[in-house]
């Protein structure tokens, strides 16, 4: 592949060590790439001072639009394009319509959101990831700090022995 | 990740003093390997009776509904009470994973996997018997609104059937969206444990590439509760419309404001049964048992015995209303449910769904797993009673008693329940050979709260404190 990165990567065999060591690596003043987990590990976006998601306000967006178009289209319908008569009932009469648009709303909001969710990730059906170790996904917890020109040897040694100090079972560098 | 804090009294949710790693090798493990003789026997079973399903629907299309024993007196007979039976089945998952999630329930994640995979099965079980029931079923696609050259002639947005409409597919394609994001790490874990390239390209496609970075994390789980916030009124809703369909009807027996919530508990009732019946098997043919423990299975009654006694309770106030309404069409169609010619039904389901459950009561049989499958298999047996009790009993004598009559279903209609069974068994065998059964992830997060290691040195930590010299806190003290 062409557009490779090198990396510098901490391993870690236990989640209480890895928050405690990304908390002491960012005061040190290093900039840590990413963290890889087998399991979401509560804490740790705070910890590696991540923006919170607003993926929530995409799923309220994507539900009043479901609300909408459920609302206006049975309004539509029913009023204009082709009123019916039952028996005698209102042309319009909310009520009844409460049990659809609550179903549209739910829908269009968990479709917009999941799709969303894909979408920001950067996740699709047959996508060949960039596995920085394969453990990860098991047992272990990767730390990874990207090594791009300005970063020069000494960098790296200082990383390396203060990822150690903190508990990292292996520190390595890997090319993904 | 001692993220909160949990009493060390409270029984462990993962025995057998297991790591991050055991608990990755023992829920892929099922899914390795040779085909086990047993499942390729029961597979077939299974897919036989599929086949009879397809047998039976063929005949019915191509011989239309009078191949059923349904008729103008009875016209829901065993098709509508088998689509209200599997429904109500996949009423379980989406109340575990969703309900229990805002509820932070810790044991949900030992068995929310599968059973929300039984109710995305029994979800499309349930589809078929609507579907068929129309008869001209290449006519089906009518019950959408779409602009069409009939006028357009739209549907009616005022009927409850449409509704149902309306809430089974959104219910199907939510409950779908949700089961998947889940898997999606734990397809990435199981395609990281692969040996062979094939088996890596298979669970990299499904994985979607999935590789647990921080944020994709944060994303995730911020998802997975939105999900499940808005599946929790979806749950209720879906079996409320069920209920709509009998309720804004004027049959006596039908015309009752009780029928949302009292459906709704007896859908949880038959879902957890349904589970537990599948769990206490699977759990032993797969060695699960470190993760779907006693406490699971005992949660898992107490929630039996709570909607059960709802649905009981349900079952009486229907009665005295029917007394109290002082209507002779309404306490008719009571008194026929009792003593009519269908009483057989009517009692099965009484006992079954009110008087059996209270077993529950007693610990001893809460934990005993023999019991509990004879129970759930008594349950599942009641509550497709009451949907029967419900339809058939109710419509059998109408206001015309000309045209009253005795129902009996004809071998195509059972044929077509049976193959459903089949159809649902095939479908959730499969899951268990080629998806991760558990959920890998959710039951790693829980281990250093729940696991038993952890809770045993919580436990021994709070019996060296000095104020607890005087008391006995010994080992294994939930047992």
């Amino acid at each position: 592949m062409s557009d490779t990165k090198k990396y510098l990567v901490g391993i870690f065999d236990d989640d209480d060590v890895l928050l405690h060591a990304v908390k002491d690596i960012r005061k040190s003043g290093y900039e840590i790439t990413d963290a890889y987990t087998p399991f979401p590990v509560h804490g740790l976006e705070h910890a590696l001072g991540l923006e919170p998601t607003r993926i929530h306000a995409a799923g309220f967006i994507f539900g009043a639009t479901g609300f909408t178009v459920a609302l206006s289209m049975i309004t539509f319908i029913n009023l204009f394009n082709y009123p019916t008569d039952f028996g005698g009932k209102p042309y319009w009469g909310l009520l009844a319509y409460v049990p659809i648009t609550f179903e549209h709303t739910v829908l269009f909001s968990a479709i917009g959101m999941t799709v969303s969710f894909y979408y920001l990730c950067k996740l699709w059906p047959g996508k060949t990831p960039k596995i920085i170790d394969e453990r990860t996904t098991d047992h272990l917890f990767a730390l990874t700090f990207e090594l791009d020109s300005t970063k020069d040897a000494n960098y790296v040694n200082t990383v390396s022995e203060l990822l150690k100090k903190e508990g990292a079972i292996e520190v390595y560098q890997k090319e993904v | 990740m001692a993220s909160h804090f949990e009493s060390p009294l409270r029984e462990p949710l993962i025995n057998g003093n297991k790591t991050y790693k055991d608990i990755t090798r023992d829920i892929v493990a099922p899914t390795t390997g040779k085909i086990q003789p047993k499942w390729a026997f029961w597979t077939a079973i299974s897919a036989a009776f599929a086949g009879l399903f397809v047998f039976c629907i063929v005949w019915e299309v191509i011989f239309g509904i009078g191949t059923w024993g349904a008729n103008k007196t009875v016209g829901w007979a065993w098709d509508i009470t088998n689509f209200v039976w599997w429904i109500g089945i996949g009423h379980a998952g989406t109340l575990i994973s969703a309900i229990l999630l805002l509820f932070r329930q810790k044991w949900r994640t030992g068995v929310n996997r599968a059973a929300e995979a039984m109710t995305i099965f029994a979800v499309v079980c349930a589809g078929q018997f609507p579907i068929f029931h129309m008869g001209r079923v290449w006519d089906a696609f009518f019950i959408f609104p779409y602009p069409n050259t009939r006028g357009p002639l739209w549907v009616n947005f005022t009927s409850p059937l449409l509704w149902d409409v309306f809430a089974i597919s959104t219910y199907f394609t939510v409950s779908l969206l949700f089961w998947y994001t889940g898997l999606v790490p734990d397809f990435a874990t199981m395609r990281d444990q692969s040996k062979t390239p094939g088996r890596w390209k298979f669970y990299n496609f499904l994985s979607f590439g999935w590789i647990g970075t921080a944020k994709h994390w944060e994303r995730w789980e911020s998802l997975s509760l939105i999900l499940a916030g808005l599946s929790t009124p979806l749950v209720l809703s879906v079996h409320t419309i069920v209920s709509f369909d009998f309720a804004t009807s004027v049959v006596p027996g039908w015309h009752t404001t009780i029928m949302p919530p009292y459906f709704v508990a007896g859908a949880v009732f038959s879902g957890f049964a349904m589970v537990l019946t599948l769990m206490i098997v699977a759990r032993h043919i797969m060695n699960l048992q470190d993760y779907i423990t006693l406490a699971h299975i005992e949660s898992m009654n107490k929630i039996m015995l709570l909607t059960g006694t709802i649905v009981g309770i349900a079952y009486l106030t229907e009665l005295f209303v029917a007394w109290y309404s002082g209507s002779i069409y309404e306490s008719y169609a009571f008194a026929n449910r009792a003593s009519g010619p269908y009483w057989w039904a009517y009692w099965s389901m009484m006992f079954c769904n009110l008087v059996s459950p209270q077993v529950f009561w007693f610990r001893k049989l809460r934990r005993n797993i023999a019991v509990t499958f004879f129970m759930s298999i008594l349950i599942n047996i009641g509550m497709w009673f009451e949907r029967f009790v419900i339809i058939v009993i109710s419509l059998h004598r109408d206001y015309l008693p000309s045209s009253w009559l005795y129902y009996s279903p004809t071998w195509v209609e059972i044929g077509i329940f049976v193959g459903t069974g089949g159809l649902f068994m095939t479908l959730f065998l499969m899951f268990c050979r080629f998806f991760p059964a558990i959920a890998i992830a959710e039951v790693k997060s829980i281990l250093k709260v729940s696991g038993d290691q952890y809770r045993q040195k919580q436990l021994d930590e709070v019996s060296s404190m000095e104020v607890y010299k005087e008391t006995t806190v010994t080992k294994g003290a939930w047992d």
